[in-house]
């Protein structure tokens, strides 16, 4: 029962480990949560689920499977899924934590108590009782019994609120699409960061100084060194002007987040799609612009490249020379973007449309491949994929 | 000595937070407390300690803190300066090591309330550093060769504000709740408790505009339980009468003292654009 609760869990990306399944066996053991369906959730949750990203999925995962659970009962009276149920928990589990198990009592007896219990409370429930009460003694009891808290809902007002709270799914908004701040943008950009000492010597390196104190027979020798700082370079390419602006606050929001986090930040604008010419100010894009030609040469492959845009265009603005909406380009923008990623091996490009819709656009598939795949949503979960790809070390 | 904890009486504990810390006690695991500023995260260890009558141990996570120091720190420049005046106690590296909240916590003679405040301040490898002390219960002091071990279990509250993603590892050994924001029926028990005797009309009115602030579309910064206690101390303290309170009231655009509620002037600005449209409308 709880078995394959822990496994539903797993598979709709709640990240639940062995040794938390097992500390909710023995919180259940300790008789933490006594006698409502409300407590086993609070129990089930303050030990399965490490992350509040989390909790709707876990209420989804929770009202599923002990709404549905009438069937499993039914069928593990039937005594199929018990083998199932068993062959799955020793193909899955090494025999240290097998032993575990065992500890809290063997396999069989569990099982067989479950099943003497079940039967027994089918039972009485055809007779019209409440399921309720008779668990609560085992590992699984409480298991067992909680599913029916939920299901005689309606007959005591205890149960009916316990249901609502996994129901309401309050946390929705907590799960990983949420928007994005200045602060988390930030907090998501830091993990690029990369420390070097350059500079002038003026931080007291003690560990220097008491190594070479020590050399010099116990009088001190001062040594200094530079301080740590910052050295990751990140050049900022961003897509400006027709579908973009939907997306103004939240590029807004990244740009300001990457310029008071990384010293070295160049950033370029773009439309659309990376052709000849790229410019840094928006108002005066006709008047001043860069070569891409002469940005690659300014720029060497130490550079981190971030683009933001959400490739929503014509696919012939990629493949075909001329296809700019602005003007008339010699060569195509695929052309360009592969210059781009040759020269540059620590590249990705950040979508702010949502991931699901990617896939329905022909234009974002085009791009994606041209980039190798490194394409991420502009969510925070999506920035932390980015950062990752790059700070991968480009394979040479 | 009391072993369960549903609450103090100035602070109100929902029936899923107890049971979070029961459970901790029960256990021997740490608790992890995520929930949004000012929902009393940092509180709850103070108050658990004085419920159950333990002694408290405070370590207050910065952004330069290292695992280390919550251990024992060794005092290298001060050995290093008596070595150079020649002072005595040199000999025994044991007068430098300095404790640190972890080992003092171990020391305890009775089983304490070891509070370890805003983690994910630190780098992101400090908690990945605790896990065998969080765990075990124990640490090897290198300089002195020997083993502290702990005398009874803390009890072992961390509170998290999300800054950083915690280690899975980590997070494996911890029990997690998230105080979620107290439901109006909550906020008016705690207020209940932190200012007894409050009158029934000015309390209603109270909580009224501040939910009507709290839901605000576009707040930079919410405000929270924390600030509506600091709101109701200045309104007692000003005697503001309950009418003043109500949001049709033309006289006032936005509620009276509102800086308590309203940390920057962003926030202020467009909740009375918003009064202000809202009034036109009707």
């Amino acid at each position: 029962m709880l078995v394959r609760f822990f496994f539903d869990l797993r598979s709709a990306g709640v990240p639940v480990s062995i040794t938390e399944f097992l500390a909710l066996l023995q919180a259940l053991e300790a008789r933490v949560a006594s006698c409502s369906a409300e407590e086993f959730y609070w129990l089930a949750r303050l030990a399965l689920v490490k992350d509040e990203r989390h909790f709707d999925r876990f209420d989804r995962v929770f009202a599923e499977h002990f709404a549905g659970a009438e069937r499993l009962f039914q069928k593990l009276v039937a005594e199929v899924p018990a083998e199932w149920l068993q062959s799955l928990a020793q193909r899955v589990l090494t025999p240290q934590e097998r032993a575990k198990i065992e500890a809290l009592g063997s396999w069989e007896k569990l099982l067989e108590t479950l099943r003497q219990r079940l039967a027994e409370q089918q039972g009485r429930h055809e007779g019209g009782n409440k399921w309720i009460g008779t668990g609560g003694t085992s590992p699984f009891g409480s298991g067992g019994y909680n599913p029916e808290g939920i299901r005689i809902g309606n007959a005591g007002a205890r149960q009916r609120r316990a249901v609502k709270v996994w129901e309401s799914r309050e946390y929705r908004n907590f799960d990983d699409r949420r928007e994005l701040g200045t602060r988390n943008l930030k907090m998501a950009l830091r993990r690029l960061r990369k420390f070097a000492r350059q500079g002038a010597a003026d931080e007291l390196d003690l560990d220097g100084t008491i190594e070479a104190t020590a050399r010099n027979a116990g009088w001190l020798d001062l040594k200094l060194r530079p301080e740590r700082r910052n050295a990751v370079k990140v050049l900022l390419l961003l897509d400006v002007g027709g579908s973009m602006d939907d997306h103004i606050r939240l590029c807004e929001a990244l740009f300001s987040a990457a310029r008071s986090e990384f010293r070295h930040l160049e950033y370029f604008y773009f439309h659309n799609f990376v052709y000849e010419n790229l410019w840094k100010d928006n108002r005066r894009r006709h008047a001043e612009r860069t070569g891409t030609f002469e940005m690659l040469r300014t720029f060497n492959a130490d550079y981190r490249v971030i683009m933001v845009g959400d490739a929503a265009m014509s696919p012939y603005e990629i493949v075909q020379p001329g296809g700019s909406v602005e003007h008339w380009n010699e060569e195509a923008g695929s052309v360009w973007m592969q210059r781009l990623t040759a020269h540059f091996p620590q590249l990705v490009w950040l979508n702010p449309e949502p991931e699901e819709r990617w896939e329905w656009t022909p234009s974002i598939q085009l791009t994606r491949e041209l980039i190798g795949g490194r394409m991420f949503p502009l969510t925070l979960e999506g920035l932390d994929r980015a950062t990752a790809a790059l700070r991968r070390k480009p394979a040479r | 000595m009391n072993t369960r904890f549903s609450g103090t009486d100035r602070y109100i504990a929902t029936a899923d937070l107890g049971m979070a810390v029961n459970a901790a006690v029960t256990l021997g695991r740490p608790l992890l407390i995520k929930g949004e500023p000012g929902t009393g995260k940092t509180q709850l260890a103070l108050e658990v300690a004085q419920a159950l009558g333990r002694p408290i141990f405070e370590w207050h996570v910065k952004s330069t803190s290292k695992a280390q120091q919550g251990l024992y720190e060794y005092d290298a420049v001060s050995r290093l300066r008596d070595s150079q005046l020649g002072d005595a106690r040199v000999a025994d590296i044991r007068n430098y090591i300095v404790r640190g909240k972890l080992w003092e916590a171990f020391e305890s003679e009775v089983q304490p309330v070891l509070l370890i405040d805003e983690i994910d301040k630190a780098d992101i490898e400090f908690p990945n550093d605790l896990l065998r002390e969080l765990d075990r219960m124990e640490f090897y002091v290198y300089e002195t060769r020997e083993l502290v071990r702990a005398r009874h279990r803390p009890i072992i509250i961390i509170t998290s504000n999300n800054e950083k993603e915690l280690p899975d590892a980590f997070l494996r050994r911890c029990f997690f709740h998230y105080i979620r924001f107290p439901d109006a029926e909550t906020m008016a028990k705690i207020v209940e408790v932190h200012y007894p005797g409050l009158k029934k009309a000015l309390l209603a009115e109270a909580l009224g505009a501040f939910y009507q602030v709290r839901e605000t579309p576009g707040l930079k910064k919410k405000p929270s339980t924390s600030e509506l206690l600091d709101w109701i101390k200045l309104l007692l303290a000003e005697d503001v009468p309950p009418e003043a309170l109500r949001s049709d009231n033309p006289k006032k655009s936005i509620p009276p003292l509102h800086g308590a509620l309203l940390k920057n002037e962003q926030d202020v600005h467009l909740f009375e654009q918003l009064v202000f449209l809202n009034r036109r409308a009707r």
